[in-house]
């Protein structure tokens, strides 16, 4: 092939634009069973298989009991129930996997099967699913009814007057759950205390938890700051168990542990941790995480954090991992576990990536659907960025209202926000003062209350944060103390909020498998069971949550429309002035160009799309058919408000047989008499990126086409702009407006324009 | 309140049965108000969940299906008066590598059931001393 042939290209130019795309930030794993990379298909995934002897089982997945490793062992022993073994086993995986997808199978019965089901049985059913049914059983199997949320709170420096003001702002949010960790871990008394405070504004009954070091954190819930855990990890293989520093037996008891001091519990497992940690057996992420939630439910924790999480990038990199994370949350609640389904530590860079995930969740409803939405900035997140953060909290709200889903969170007002915020700042400051842990000055206050994230503030540093949370612990300062100060500091709604709290670990009903607090009372799997079995059932969404999940910010309506383009009427009148002349006639002058004006031109809309006076977009196309030796002549109708017919209606009277439809909005077309009505000369359809520059030619093609000279085109340039969804909402209702003006037959009538004043701006020199 | 086992009727607790539910002290629900908390009555004591909470929890999961869960709020109950300090101790024990033999958990258990009438976390602790021994979890690992 000779060199001209190539005409020296060696690459297509769209891979360089690929190439920038944040999605070529993420790494992508080649399927390698052998060494771990395999979603659904490990190289040494074992048939599923039990025996059964005198009650206990004698083999277990290709495993003989004297093989067991510890986690055989304690699924064998806890776990499988000897009196369902032999009929959920031998039910055929497609059978079954059938039987979550179909919505006459009670979940009930699902359940029970799943109890004498082995890890790879429930492995290889899910594994019969695509992505849509493991998302439909997932809604069909979920525990609690009603979907909930949890958040991140935490920053960069480990501010205690952030922490609360976040924590407030989360709990107004409607996250059932808030989680805080430290930059520093000797921080950890100080981010509990800090967070305590902050969820008790507003609201009472927001479950919290800090996530620090085992002991640790065990004494601060027995301080009676914290309300739940979810740190308790477990692993699919037994070196990775090891090497996690526990035993499946070790952890049952820190389970037990918890649940005597009354605070909620879940473990944490997701897939690609064994990977991560370098002892994957090379077993598929879907079977090892079969194993971990065969475990948690052995143990007879209530509920689970699933789906990835810390592993959730890596599993994300590996072919059909998404679908995977999907069917581990579904094992979750198969196995009737509350599931925190992952959603947490962001798996991409691709913003679509991260749409995409979330959406079954969204749709499906989940305990939580997150466990882990960064409530607060990417940066300040100090559990690594998640999915969703302080950053795209509006984005997931707008998707709420998309789908008509409850995830969980209700769009707050700005005013509300700063009331909340300078309460919670107000409150900690005064439990400072009182306890005697600091007095924060107003600027610090300020700076925080105003704050997007910490790089805003003037407020404590992690160091001095040290301290603080030192005299916390040295001094055994609890949950009591701090209610003292709030009630004495006048903050006794504060108070009052949060010994409900405190007080509910006396019942232990917030222990009960996805137990959340709506409303001041608990809710469970127990009194608000998930009941699905067909469209009308399940958890919908009633009136009142439906119109607070629509009420984002900014929603438009015509009045909104109307007030805005009233307050540019009063300008619009010192530029021009428009005087009805009488009935239209068709001209006869050959180089006239009939202006169309729409039924509400410069009567109750006086701007363009782009912003531009009507009175300057006038004043441009005039002058354009000047430049070019036309006459122009203006003439309102009010038959219709319809571009193309304004246009061909003006060429109709227009003496040259050319005309120029112009709509209020901006949009605007050239039309020839005698053609039909949507086969136009010329037609400007985008609006909001029209310049006067561009009515300006287009009154000079008018001008051209009717000589019969030659005409370029005037082309309005778009950077791809979503036109329709940056417009088309306001685009509606101001064309209501204008068609609200017509009426059938309208005779159109001549205008006379005097334009007023000088021109606002756009225009030539 | 009847003898009979609790059902999922009788949940929430708080709400159904406040009469059933006090800290570990005694004091009811209704008797931890602001007031006394201001008045310096209510301790953190008063706060703290007793073995009879946990054990109608356990009959409600239980009355729910939830047959594993009521075993870890039977096992909670009966660590619900150990002292913070001695389900640490036994929790490290019970880590890898940090028994050197089964003797160790052995007198773990013994103490549950001795000290606190813990024996189904007793057998528990007994039955990880063999599987560890086992699977070789007695060796050094730091």
């Amino acid at each position: 092939m000779s060199k001209s042939e190539h005409f020296g290209v060696n690459r297509w130019r769209r891979f360089d634009d690929w190439d920038e795309r944040p999605l070529r930030l993420d790494n992508f794993a080649k399927d390698d069973p052998r060494n771990g990379f395999s979603a659904m298909n490990g190289s040494n995934d074992p048939a599923s298989s039990v025996r059964c002897s005198g009650g206990s089982i004698t083999e277990m997945d290709g495993t003989a009991a004297d093989e067991f490793d510890i986690i055989d062992l304690f699924i064998a022993r806890y776990h499988l129930d000897p009196d369902r073994v032999e009929e959920a086993m031998a039910l055929p995986s497609a059978e079954v996997a059938r039987m979550l997808v179909d919505m006459n199978v009670p979940r009930e019965r699902l359940v029970r099967l799943a109890h004498g089901m082995t890890p790879a049985k429930l492995a290889e059913v899910v594994a019969h699913l695509n992505a849509m049914e493991i998302a439909f059983a997932y809604a069909k199997m979920r525990a609690r009814a009603t979907p909930g949320n949890q958040a991140h709170v935490t920053n960069a420096k480990d501010d205690p007057l952030q922490l609360a003001a976040d924590a407030a702002t989360a709990v107004a949010f409607g996250f059932d759950e808030i989680e805080t960790t430290m930059r520093v871990s000797r921080n950890a008394w100080s981010n509990a205390l800090a967070c305590c405070v902050g969820s008790s504004v507003g609201r009472a009954g927001t479950l919290f938890q800090c996530s620090s070091e085992e002991a640790e954190e065990l004494q601060i819930g027995m301080a009676g700051f914290t309300s739940y855990a979810e740190t308790v990890s477990v692993y699919g293989t037994e070196k990775s168990f090891i090497d996690g520093d526990d035993t499946p037996w070790s952890k049952a008891f820190l389970a037990a542990a918890y649940a005597s001091r009354g605070i909620k519990m879940r473990c944490t497992s997701g897939a690609a941790a064994e990977l991560l940690m370098g002892f994957h057996e090379a077993k598929s992420l879907l079977y090892l995480e079969a194993r971990c939630l065969c475990m948690q439910r052995a143990m007879g924790v209530q509920g689970t954090q699933n789906g990835g999480i810390d592993g959730a990038p890596l599993a994300s990199s590996i072919t059909g991992g998404v679908r995977e994370l999907m069917a581990e949350n579904l094992i979750a609640v198969w196995l009737d576990l509350e599931c925190a389904s992952g959603n947490d530590a962001r798996s991409s860079e691709s913003e679509i990536r991260i749409g995409a995930k979330i959406l079954p969740f969204l749709i499906a409803g989940s305990d939580l659907i997150c466990s882990g939405f960064g409530s607060i900035l990417k940066y300040d997140n100090s559990f690594n960025p998640s999915s969703f953060n302080g950053e795209e909290l509006e984005d997931y709200l707008v998707l709420q209202r998309d789908f008509e889903a409850d995830g969980g969170l209700t769009p707050r007002g700005e005013d509300e926000l700063l009331s909340i915020r300078r309460r919670a700042v107000d409150a900690i400051a005064a439990v400072f003062e009182e306890l005697d842990l600091g007095s924060p000055d107003d600027d610090m206050k300020g700076s925080v209350v105003a704050a997007s994230g910490s790089q805003d503030t003037r407020s404590y540093l992690p160091g001095e944060v040290s301290d603080i949370s030192g005299g916390i612990s040295e001094r055994c300062i609890t949950v009591l103390d701090v209610i003292r100060a709030l009630h004495t500091r006048g903050f006794v709604e504060e108070a009052e909020n949060l010994l409900f709290l405190v007080k509910l670990r006396l019942s232990g009903d917030y222990l009960q498998t996805s137990a959340v607090i709506r409303g001041g009372h608990v809710i469970s799997a127990i009194n608000d069971p998930n009941a699905y079995d067909g469209p009308g059932s399940g958890y919908r969404l009633s009136a009142e949550r439906r119109a607070e999940i629509a009420a984002i910010r900014g929603e438009l309506d015509q009045r909104e429309v109307l007030r805005a383009e009233a307050s540019f009427a009063a300008a619009e009148q010192q530029r021009i002035a428009y005087r009805t002349m009488g009935p239209a006639q068709r001209g006869a002058d050959d180089s006239e160009v009939v202006i169309g004006l729409s039924p509400a031109f410069g009567t109750q809309l006086f701007r363009t799309l782009a912003g531009h006076s009507l009175a300057d977009v006038l004043r441009a196309v005039g002058d354009g058919v000047a430049e070019e030796g036309g006459t122009a002549r203006f003439v309102r109708f009010t038959h219709t408000a319809d571009t193309s017919f304004l246009g061909l209606s003006a060429a109709g009277l227009s003496g040259s047989g050319v005309g120029i439809g112009l709509q209020a909005k901006g949009t605007a077309v050239i039309h020839q008499r005698d053609r039909l009505p949507h086969n136009n000369l010329e037609l400007f359809s985008n609006a909001p990126i029209t310049t006067l520059d561009h009515y300006r030619a287009l009154g000079r093609n008018a001008v051209r086409y009717a000589a019969g000279r030659d005409v370029e085109p005037v082309v309005v340039p778009t950077n791809g702009e979503a036109l329709g969804a940056r417009y088309h909402a306001r685009v509606a209702l101001i064309y209501a407006i204008e068609t609200g003006l017509t009426s059938d037959g309208a005779v159109p009538q001549d205008i006379g324009i005097d334009f007023l004043g000088k021109q606002t701006g756009g225009a030539r020199p | 309140m009847s003898k009979g086992k609790l059902g999922i009727d009788d949940y929430p607790l708080a709400e159904k049965r406040p009469e059933t539910v006090s800290g570990a002290r005694g004091r009811g629900l209704d008797d931890i108000t602001l007031e006394a908390v201001m008045a310096g009555e209510v301790e953190m004591a008063d706060l703290r969940i007793t073995a009879g909470a946990l054990r109608a929890q356990a009959e409600i999961a239980e009355a729910a299906g939830r047959s594993a869960l009521a075993g870890n709020f039977r096992r909670g109950a009966e660590l619900a008066s150990v002292p913070q300090e001695v389900i640490m101790e036994i929790y490290e024990l019970l880590r890898p590598g940090r028994a050197q033999d089964r003797q160790v958990l052995h007198e773990a258990a013994e103490r549950l059931r001795r000290d606190y009438a813990a024996n189904d976390m007793a057998a528990f602790v007994e039955e990880a001393a063999e599987v560890y021994e086992k699977r070789g979890l007695f060796t050094f690992r730091y």
